[in-house]
């Protein structure tokens, strides 16, 4: 058996979320919120060392006149969600989230042509490579997948005649994908357990070796 | 200026995020890294606060008027404060990381484990052979499962590699799929959002 209090600490805690499979009570209540003060405290200070000091501190206090000036810009503009606590001038929080929201909506739109469009047609694509040898049958499995489902997923037309039976397909192909991404879940979360039971069993009790 | 101006804002950011990209000249490589490196991590930090606000005083209030419960708020708000101590009082030092190896992940991954049980218990609810559809979920999430542990590789060698290819082709075809109407809806959403369709973000407009 471990003597290792913060193995103790561990074990307890791992206990405690378990106990939610009887029902849930007060033990298990209290891991959950000491899960939650952790993560927000943990992730505080994290900020602070990855973010605010190298991005916001460090070019505040050791950058040149210009750089700082320029830094003033998106201070201001964060600064205006302080504007919330002054319901007349609360309106002002709105130019901080349309920036913000305008500038991600912006990157966003070259991003997603290019990771989740061009890249996966240009994957999906069959060359003259593809069609030859053993993996000719399953490059052509893969792209008709992606026609289907993509007409699955067409709805400006009624799921009639070609189209319907074009979807039915990809419905076979979604309903396989989703089984294939459960059962890849299910190993995850599994592994997990096995991850758990084997800090229990091993690292805590030293039942097995 | 309350309703227009915050268009405008948008409108001229999301245009010259998209403009960038396209410009090869050091000049709007600069201005990509100082916006996103820069300018919108640094309005996240305001944004982050106000987060840590909300959290907060959630649970002051929940404290404070003595609602159900209370004393697991107190709990939460009493972690958070020590672990924020630790962290700025030792500097991320050791103490911090025995936080996270002993506190943070075990709670992680015990909490994502605890799925496992109650994934099982709905799959056996769920995952009836009614039609052909969940008749193939449920054989592919078997076949899925099965080959990823030992036991499956015990009973047929070749499962593993079987698994292997329903993963690389007919999965991946309908991921593929999926993620091209995805990508599509996010580039939708996003014009929608530059040219003021979409105003929900501002508050309900």
């Amino acid at each position: 058996m471990s003597t290792n209090p913060w193995v103790w600490v561990a074990a307890f805690l791992t206990l405690a979320i378990y106990s939610f499979l009887y029902k849930d009570n007060p033990v298990y209540r209290f891991a959950e919120h000491i899960f939650m003060g952790v993560s927000v405290g943990y992730g505080l200070v994290l900020f602070w060392y990855n973010s605010v000091i190298p991005r916001l501190w460090e070019p505040l206090v050791k950058g040149t006149e210009p750089t700082r000036f320029f830094l003033l810009i998106p201070i201001l503009i964060g600064a205006l969600t302080f504007s919330l606590f002054v319901p007349r001038y609360s309106w002002l929080v709105k130019y901080t989230l349309a920036f913000v929201v305008g500038a991600s909506a912006g990157l966003s739109i070259p991003l997603s042509f290019e990771t989740n469009i061009f890249e996966q047609v240009r994957s999906t694509i069959l060359t003259r490579q593809m069609l030859s040898g053993w993996g000719m049958v399953s490059n052509l499995i893969m792209f008709i997948g992606v026609i289907v489902t993509l007409a699955y997923f067409y709805f400006s037309m009624e799921h009639k005649g070609v189209i319907g039976k074009t979807a039915r397909i990809g419905r076979i192909y979604i309903m396989i994908a989703f089984g294939a991404s459960f059962g890849y879940t299910v190993m995850a979360r599994v592994s997990l357990l096995i991850g758990r039971m084997q800090f229990l069993l091993h690292d805590w009790l030293g039942i097995i070796k | 200026m309350r309703r227009t101006g915050p268009l405008v804002v948008a409108f001229i950011m999301g245009f010259a995020m998209i403009f960038q990209y396209f410009i090869p000249h050091p000049l709007s490589q600069k201005f990509y890294e100082i916006m996103v490196q820069q300018w919108l991590i640094i309005i996240s930090i305001f944004l982050y606060l106000f987060g840590l606000r909300s959290f907060t005083l959630y649970h002051y209030h929940k404290v404070r008027r003595k609602k159900e419960g209370w004393y697991f708020s107190l709990i939460a708000l009493l972690a958070a404060l020590i672990t924020v101590i630790i962290g700025f009082g030792t500097r991320r030092g050791p103490l911090f990381d025995k936080i996270y190896d002993y506190i943070l992940a075990p709670l992680q991954a015990t909490m994502f484990s605890l799925l496992a049980f109650f994934i099982a218990s709905a799959a056996y609810r769920a995952f009836r052979a009614r039609n052909l559809e969940a008749t193939l979920l449920l054989v592919t999430a078997t076949i899925v499962m099965l080959g990823r542990v030992p036991f499956g590789a015990f009973m047929w060698h070749k499962l593993p590699d079987v698994v292997e290819w329903i993963l690389k082709y007919p999965n991946m075809a309908a991921q593929r799929g999926i993620l091209i109407g995805v990508g599509l809806g996010m580039i939708a959403t996003s014009m929608k959002i530059i040219l003021g369709i979409e105003r929900s973000y501002l508050g309900g407009e």
